[in-house]
């Protein structure tokens, strides 16, 4: 075996046009990039400010940054898809070759679910949520630093796939046996179980750092009865993520073993048993899709209480069946494979669970249509995103009561009426609720605004082309089309087939307005800052900081007597007030650590893929080594003196324009004569 | 102060200072995550488990654990292991007392019981796989090698951390994060043990019955 193992220039797919081209263009733009980072003189602001920071705010941003760029690829992927099969009707082959196509609805799968959403969530979960509990931090910051850079670390590997070597061309799901050895003898589906399994552990490590945050940190006097729902609806995705990834992080090792090591766990040779694979999948993957949309759930709340200038309609019956929902999200997985062959009371039990879901999920659209009913809704771009949520989620949920009938399922199994339903919960869901969430706290997390028109006609682009592209699909799935065909030969369907591509182009130009927004609301931040910190009139502590928040979030932490913390101060007259004197504030220092350590870890799980012996054992050492330093680096944390908290408490006030209390305010002048 | 009064102190809302809990990273914070990581360790056996229990008769026509389990072995090995979370105890009321020779003593003991652990473990597959019977053999064989394999890495790693750890009570003696890290892999090595004890019953007792 050579130096590099099984790596040579062969890897690179230099007789794809397609990936050659694409290649080319994203190291064009990574060069334009840092042309332009060196030209602004702006590397060590990335590096001091952005990149080793523990912040959880700047972290956040990170994450939602990975997110949009994934989304990038992963839309890629779906606008191949589409005009792929719009071409390739009626015996036609079209432009993609089957081993290309099968690569590319593999990478839409995992990148979307596990590179989009995951860390959108996870990024506005950042920003938020330690906010609103009137925490200074997470429990562990440089944790949190780290989880990101696995995360970042998984994305790297999986688009390293397109230019060395290829991807996994098994679905994103990787059932074996198609995904064991004998039969994907490429090291597609080692980037696909590195990857997956890297951003995992990110993944599992986010979990319980902000479990921890949110049992041990909220501010004093705020009960757990009393945080606000978004926090809430987080907190049970967390319980989910720490219940479930583990499953995840067992499986994908497991599969490592039989292709690595020539174990039998899912083969057909030697007693193994691919539906245990599959179980185990879903075990993990059926409470994904509600840690995917509990949390876009706590943002409709927050959305829809705003903007009518109400209270959350039935906070405690919200709560509750956020967590109905994560626990039944734990016994419905077998609806995955209905056609496995269970026995119909097995089946029958499965089914009846998951119809059981639409009642908790029912009763949280009952309480977002009380708490609108006799409110004043003003009609801006997060309320337009809750609205159309409600009106497409409802119609993705009733397709899935429809699937979660088995006799139903055995027809409809794997055609394109399921790929119909995900994308209707999916996107009608989670998406819209993190693109609601992005235009809600964006003013926030950057201290200036968006433009409100191309939000809107952004979110009419996404509506209307949702309906465009995935209606025709529940047609096709009732005419037969079975997922994941690279060329149909059925005049029936192609109709259908171009009224889904024309969708997908509706739907991109959606997309593209939603990066006018952003460039166009960095070009114009000088005109429209967020001065006061609280822009729509909010309810809970994060509207009560700056925006974007001082980096210590409170001066003072905040006393919590209410649900609506910030509204309960607003009224009570105590908003804006400030303390005779403060203390210094205890911080932890920026760090390259969770950088380096991520780093070695993504260079083992590259050795790996490659089979590079004498790499993986030097990324694994690596690793430890970077750990052990950081674990006994005195070099860790400061306090940030009462004289800088008054100055930027002072500035923020001023600029807010709020005037200081009077009697505190002749303290003040007495206090500070430096 | 040590830490499980002082988890008890921060637990107890009243007690709240603005000052208490602005600390990053206090000791009750990293045993109560510790305890959050140490059950998704727990899911994980549990889906190994789970995978050894449909898959144990999987033996392709080769080897049962009738055929291949040595009792007496492993109660020898069990045996290490249970008493090395004894011993660590009593390192830990070493710590909590501040004695740093009686701390340093029982974590070198527990690290040699571990020690003789892990040999006797890595001794037991070298026989199998020398003798036909390795985790390629079956679907059995594959899933036993699996779970006692993860439970063995485990241990190893436990040891590097126990290594570790002694070096640190040298160097820097017993102060609050020494202590608090030194409760983290205790949570460690006895939840290992516990572990243990469903591998011994799950795998060898039902194995030979």
């Amino acid at each position: 075996m050579s130096l590099l193992g099984n790596l040579s220039l062969d890897a690179i797919p230099f007789h794809e046009p397609i990936i050659m081209v694409t290649l080319a263009v994203v190291g064009l733009a990574g060069v334009a990039i840092a042309v332009a980072i060196t030209a602004y003189k702006k590397w060590g602001v990335l590096w001091h400010d952005w990149l080793t920071s523990v912040d959880h705010k700047r972290l956040g941003v990170m994450y939602i940054v990975l997110a949009l760029i994934m989304l990038i690829r992963g839309f890629s992927d779906a606008i191949m898809m589409r005009t792929q099969l719009a071409m390739a009707t009626s015996g036609d082959k079209g432009y993609l070759p089957p081993e290309h196509y099968d690569q590319i609805f593999t990478a839409h799968g995992v990148i979307m679910i596990m590179f989009m959403a995951m860390p959108f969530m996870i990024g506005l979960m950042n920003i938020a949520l330690p906010l609103q509990i009137g925490a200074r931090d997470v429990a562990f910051p440089f944790l949190n630093n780290l989880s990101f850079w696995l995360s970042v670390g998984g994305a790297v590997l999986i688009n390293l796939s397109l230019g060395l070597g290829e991807f996994a061309k098994t679905g994103w799901l990787a059932y074996p046996p198609l995904s064991e050895l004998s039969l994907s003898p490429g090291v597609g589906v080692d980037y696909y179980i590195w990857a997956l399994q890297i951003s995992g552990i990110g993944t599992l490590l986010t979990g319980v750092n902000f479990l921890v945050t949110v049992f041990k940190m909220r501010a004093p006097g705020m009960k757990l009865m009393q945080m606000p729902i978004f926090t809430w609806t987080c907190t049970w995705a967390n319980i989910l993520i720490v219940a479930s990834f583990p499953i995840l992080t067992a499986v994908l090792g497991l599969l490592t073993l039989d292709r690595y090591l020539d174990f039998h766990f899912f083969t057909n040779a030697a007693g193994g048993n691919a539906m245990m694979y599959i179980n185990l999948f879903w075990a993990w993957g059926h409470p994904e899709v509600y840690i995917l949309i509990l949390p876009a759930f706590g943002i409709f709340s927050e959305v829809i209480s705003t903007f009518t200038g109400k209270r959350l309609f039935g906070y405690k019956s919200m709560v509750w069946a956020s967590g109905a929902i994560s626990i039944l999200g734990f016994i419905v997985w077998l609806h995955h494979f209905f056609t496995m062959g269970s026995s119909a009371d097995v089946n029958a039990f499965f089914g009846i669970m998951t119809m059981i879901i639409a009642v908790p999920t029912g009763v949280k659209l009952f309480n977002w249509l009380f708490t609108m009913y006799r409110g004043r809704l003003r009609l801006t771009v997060p309320v337009l995103w809750t609205l159309g949520f409600m009106v497409t989620f409802t119609i993705g949920g009733m397709t899935g009561v429809l699937l979660a009938v088995p006799g139903a399922d055995y027809v409809l199994h794997n055609s394109l009426f399921l790929i119909a339903h995900f994308h209707n919960t999916i996107i009608g869901g989670a998406v819209f609720g993190y693109l609601a969430g992005f235009a809600y706290w964006f003013p926030k997390a950057m201290g200036f605004h968006l433009d409100e028109r191309l939000g809107k006609a952004s979110f009419w682009c996404w509506q209307v082309g949702f309906y465009v592209a995935f209606m025709p699909l529940y047609v096709l799935g009732f005419l037969g089309m079975t997922r994941r065909l690279n060329h149909t030969d059925n005049p029936d369907w192609n109709i259908w087939l171009y009224i889904a591509c024309a969708g997908a182009v509706i739907i991109l130009v959606g997309i593209v307005l939603q990066f006018v927004q952003l460039y166009q609301a960095f070009r114009q931040r000088e005109q429209n800052p967020d001065t006061t910190g609280d822009p729509w009139n909010g309810h809970t502590l994060e509207w009560s900081t700056a925006s974007p928040p001082q980096f210590y979030n409170f001066a003072e932490l905040p006393q919590v007597r209410d649900i609506d913390a910030f509204t309960d101060m607003k009224e009570q007259g105590t908003a804006y007030s400030r303390p005779a004197s403060y203390a210094p504030i205890h911080m932890p220092k920026n760090t390259p650590s969770g950088m380096l350590i991520a780093g070695a870890i993504t260079t083992f799980g590259f050795a790996a893929i490659w089979h590079i012996g004498w790499l993986a054992v030097a990324g694994l050492l690596a690793s430890v080594v970077f750990f052990l330093l950081r674990a006994y680096s005195s070099d860790v944390d400061y306090y940030v003196q009462p004289d800088e908290i008054e100055r930027t408490e002072s500035a923020y006030l001023k600029q807010a324009g709020v005037a200081p209390l009077k009697q505190e305010a002749e303290q003040q002048v007495e206090e500070v004569p430096a | 102060m040590n830490t499980m009064t002082e988890a008890a102190y921060l637990a107890d809302e009243s007690n709240w200072q603005p000052d208490d809990h602005e600390h990053h990273d206090t000791g009750a914070n990293t045993v109560f995550g510790f305890w959050i990581y140490l059950m998704t360790d727990c899911l994980l056996f549990a889906s190994v488990f789970a995978t050894y229990a449909v898959l144990f008769m999987n033996t392709a026509g080769g080897v049962s654990g009738r055929d291949i389990f040595e009792l007496d072995y492993v109660a020898i090995e069990t045996a290490a292991l249970l008493l090395s979370s004894i011993t660590y105890g009593f390192a830990m009321i070493g710590a909590h007392k501040q004695n740093r020779a009686a701390t340093l003593c029982w974590l070198l003991v527990t690290f040699a019981l571990g020690a003789v652990f892990i040999g006797m473990e890595v001794n037991e597959f070298h026989h199998l796989i020398a003798e036909g019977n390795g985790p390629s053999r079956s679907a059995f064989l594959s899933s036993f090698f699996a779970l006692v394999g993860m439970h063995g890495l485990h241990v190893t790693a436990g040891l590097i951390w126990m290594a570790v750890m002694m070096l640190e009570v040298v160097k820097r003696g017993l102060g609050n994060q020494t202590v608090t890290r030194l409760s983290c892999l205790s949570l460690f090595w006895h939840f290992l043990d516990i572990v243990w004890v469903c591998v011994f019953t799950v795998v060898y007792l039902m194995g030979v019955l």
